[in-house]
């Protein structure tokens, strides 16, 4: 191909102006761009933005942008499903749908990758950058501005992605993106490079997430809150940050890798020359499988704080909680070979990793039994974080069970890379995931912005998407059992058409369900004098975060809470502890707000880009400008302030009244003797 | 907001009562955390070499290629540069800047001797047609040993950076707890080497 100096591989032809699907969703994607930038710049906010939000390394601000990636994303990923299943239902037979074969497997491999990196995993972590020094009485991360490093890393490779869209096509390898198939000889395009660079990226600034907060929660608990007082979703997190430290390294070799082969023509996995393809599927899968524990486990946390708070009740069994934790994180590293069952690696091996697999039912079916003895005899309310998670606990051991099933290696032979496998990982990551960090966006809301969301939308969207989920992928098992390999463009089974219709059926009622969510946020923000949290703790509940204010004020407590006993804040209210500090204040010591999280961001993306493209000037000079940043952040030693006394004062007199220890709910919470 | 700002001699003291921001030793554990990722990045570039050590595809095997005697020297640049780093962290302590200041340019200069004679060696299996694109082997061999190269020369960067940080500003905490953390990386390459001398050049000629 030919190459310029100055724009490398870029010409344009990269813009497929051909295409006119491809060009509506550019468009599309554009309009809605210029329209927000129009109205920002018509509000006059863009140096609130830039002052209070994109600089900012407050880890609430950060927790807030991170959600809003994840949303934004998670638009672009269903707009793929959608297409996927129009595709699917229609391409029977003499049918041949409206995708040509090299634009579907883009958007199959896009919306992998979207959903998992870009949706997932910006969902929880900005749940846990909002929640969880909340939760154990810490007034920030233990790195502030490394967490605004980490999430612009974070949204650079999210826009690369879209990026990808109208510059050029993203990878048709699938989100796993297995060699030989992504090596230069049958992938020559950018789209490969695109899903490298955009998963590389992305996956240091998540590496970098992890140790921050093992290092917040390690380090930075206050007073009294030894380990085992932590809340469940601390513990989850904790773990999370190590299965992410021990298992995105191996990423971000594995990646690095096939980089070399594709730009310097190397052999780790190329069909000849020595190349091994089965070492990138390992490697990848190591990665690959603690990573759908890092999506699921915070999602846990998620489940244990709402269903405890909800049910009115302690949770039941909070130490097999955490040990079934512990030992969920050492097994995933254990059973990554399931997932290539097929590829010859013999009985014996195939038996062991098959048993590993079997085995994690145990601590999951010891967290669902936590759940359902939580809310024996507890009094529920039915709001709506409530039903997400109820819909989760039925739902998910569907999915539960379904694994097991392909856990059996002579099993897996038949339904391995059949629509089976897809609906038994959706099940795990819709109803799994997924409802968890929507329970966890309607449970801390109100504490993000001090009002709480609509419930009669809540509801809607819950139903929507739970009848939609079943409708779109219950029908897919069966196809599995029918036969019908996953990834298909076209087919000439006429027998498998109905099921695909059901299918999209439940995609457009998942779509109604996505329409009810934004239709409960315009809701609440209209109706937010109504709905608004003057007390702080607008569930009754009983971790920390809900002892604050909300929102919290940016240096969240003024004086670090001292915790006696597991569910700290239950036990300050019960044992009528005042909660809110009352002066006098000492001051505080509080990072300053950095540009240069933001500027590194700019940068990262145009080295992405630029590598993409073979435009190595301006990579190199990219690279030096990151590498000249971190130096000047070296040298500069106006990095933190101390606020106050006084301030501190200020600020807290103009937060909502201190919520006294009469709040609704504070006698609900009936300690419960484990045995 | 308004906030009056501090030197870190100022907030140093400070931090002992507030946990919350715990500057320094958050740091030293964090980097430490962080090697431990590092840890897993050369373990999986080693199961790599480990796997593809005899996918020759015709070409050259170790045993054509390295030459101990050369690699021992290099080992030795690297091995003595960690132990004047050690020097440089005790004058450190003892704070003095010169001192400091004469025993990281040593450590700086015997890792530059290290990476310059990698760099001649790669060079030198490049012009000779065993690049890295040769053969699995070369391809895993390369992505060890560079990647353990690049770690250094970022610590040669890094290094710079501080000698220049600590001409201008003497022995400050900030300065002091960055030094402790370049040393911890430095030696944690040192280790790395070690490991890939043997898994490397010793087993690939025996």
């Amino acid at each position: 191909m030919y190459e310029s100096e100055l724009l490398g591989k870029l010409t344009l032809s990269a813009i497929p102006y051909h295409n006119p699907i491809i060009m509506g969703a550019v468009g599309m994607s554009a309009i809605l761009g210029i329209l927000l930038l129009v109205w920002v710049t018509y509000l006059g906010k863009w140096g609130y933005l830039w002052r209070e939000w994109f600089t900012s390394v407050d880890h609430k601000r950060i927790g807030v942008m991170y959600i809003v990636l994840a949303v934004v994303m998670m638009l672009r990923g269903f707009s793929d499903a959608i297409m996927m299943r129009i595709q699917q239902a229609s391409s029977e037979g003499t049918g041949h749908g409206f995708l040509p074969p090299e634009h579907y497997s883009q958007i199959f491999s896009a919306h992998g990758t979207i959903m998992i990196i870009f949706v997932a995993m910006p969902f929880f972590i900005g749940l846990m950058n909002f929640a969880i020094p909340l939760q154990i009485g810490a007034r920030d991360v233990a790195y502030p501005f490394l967490n605004s490093v980490s999430f612009w890393l974070t949204a650079a490779s999210a826009l690369l992605v879209m990026v990808s869209l109208a510059v050029g096509d993203f990878s048709q390898a699938g989100w796993t993106g297995y060699p030989p198939l992504s090596e230069t000889q049958f992938s020559p395009g950018p789209g490969v490079d695109y899903w490298i660079w955009s998963l590389q990226l992305g996956g240091i600034g998540t590496l970098l997430t992890g140790i921050n907060f093992f290092v917040t929660i390690l380090k930075m608990r206050t007073p009294g809150m030894s380990l085992m007082k932590m809340p469940v979703f601390a513990w989850t997190i904790l773990v999370t940050t190590v299965l992410i430290m021990l298992s995105f390294p191996v990423l971000t070799v594995t990646l690095a890798l096939l980089t070399l082969d594709r730009y310097l023509d190397m052999h780790f996995f190329t069909g000849g020359m020595g190349g091994n393809q089965m070492m990138f599927t390992n490697l990848f899968w190591i990665w690959g499988h603690p990573e759908v524990y890092i999506v699921i486990l915070p999602a846990f946390g998620i489940y244990s704080e709402v269903v405890s708070t909800f049910s009115h009740k302690r949770l039941f069994g909070y130490t097999s909680m955490v040990y079934a934790t512990i030992a969920i994180a050492v097994l995933s590293f254990v059973v990554w070979l399931h997932h290539f069952f097929t590829m010859g690696a013999g009985a014996d091996v195939n038996a062991f990793f098959g048993i590993a697999t079997m085995v994690i039912a145990v601590p999951t079916g010891v967290k669902i039994f936590n759940w359902l003895f939580t809310m024996y005899r507890g009094r529920i309310e039915f709001t709506t974080p409530m039903l997400w998670s109820l819909g989760f606990i039925v739902t998910f051991t569907v999915g539960g069970m379904t694994g097991v099933l392909l856990s059996v290696p002579g099993a897996d032979f038949m339904l391995h890379n059949s629509e089976f496998l897809v609906a038994h990982f959706h099940n795990m990551l819709i109803p799994g995931a997924l409802f968890g960090y929507f329970a966890g966006y309607s449970y801390w809301f109100p504490k993000m912005f001090g009002f709480r969301l609509d419930e009669k939308w809540g509801k809607r969207a819950f139903w929507s998407w739970l009848a939609g989920f079943y409708l779109a992928f219950m029908p897919l098992y069966a196809l599995g059992f029918m036969g019908m390999p996953r990834r298909l463009v076209h087919y000439d089974n006429p027998i498998w058409q109905p099921y695909l219709l059901v299918a999209l059926a439940g995609t457009f009622l998942i779509a109604y369900g996505i329409f009810c969510q934004g239709a409960q946020l315009v809701a609440s923000i209209r109706n937010r004098a109504a709905l608004r949290d003057a007390t702080g703790d607008i569930w009754g509940s009983h971790s920390l975060e809900w002892s604050t204010a909300s929102p919290p004020p940016f240096y969240n407590f003024a004086k670090l809470p001292q915790v006696e006993s597991l569910d700290a804040f239950a036990h300050m209210k019960e044992h009528g502890i005042l909660h809110r500090a009352q002066a006098p204040f000492s001051p505080i010591h509080m990072p300053r707000n950095s540009w240069m999280g933001v500027v590194m961001g700019a940068f990262t993306f145009a080295f992405g880009f630029a590598m993409v493209w073979h435009i190595w000037w301006i990579a190199a000079a990219s690279a030096l400008a990151i590498l000249a940043l971190v130096v000047m952040r070296a040298n500069d030693e106006n990095v933190d302030y101390m606020l106050s006394a006084e301030e501190v004062a200020r600020c807290e007199k103009n937060t909502s009244q201190p919520a006294t220890h009469t709040t609704a709910g504070h006698n609900d919470f009936k300690p419960i003797t484990q045995g | 907001m308004s906030a009056n700002t501090l030197s870190p001699e100022m907030l140093h003291p400070d931090h002992a009562q507030h946990p919350d921001h715990g500057g320094e030793d958050n740091a030293l554990f964090g980097f430490w955390v962080y090697l431990m990722t590092d840890c897993i990045l050369f373990a999986s570039l080693f199961a790599t070499y480990a796997v593809m050590r005899h996918n020759y595809a015709g070409g050259p095997t170790g045993k054509d290629l390295f030459d101990l005697r050369y690699v021992f020297i290099e080992t030795m640049f690297l091995l003595f540069s960690s132990f004047s780093n050690g020097f440089a962290m005790l004058s450190m302590h003892r704070r003095s800047r010169s001192a400091t200041l004469k025993w990281l340019l040593l450590t700086a200069l015997l890792g530059l001797g290290f990476v310059g004679m990698e760099v001649r060696e790669f060079t030198h299996l490049v012009m000779e047609g065993n690049g890295p694109d040769r053969s699995g082997f070369l391809s895993a061999f390369f992505g060890l040993v560079g990647t353990h190269g690049t770690h250094v020369s970022i610590g040669l960067i890094w290094m710079g950076v501080m000698m220049w940080q600590l001409y201008f500003k003497g022995v400050t905490p900030a300065i002091t707890s960055r030094l402790l953390r370049l040393s911890l990386f430095w030696h944690f390459l040192d280790i790395i080497w070690i490991v890939v001398f043997t898994v490397v050049y010793l087993m690939g000629v025996l």
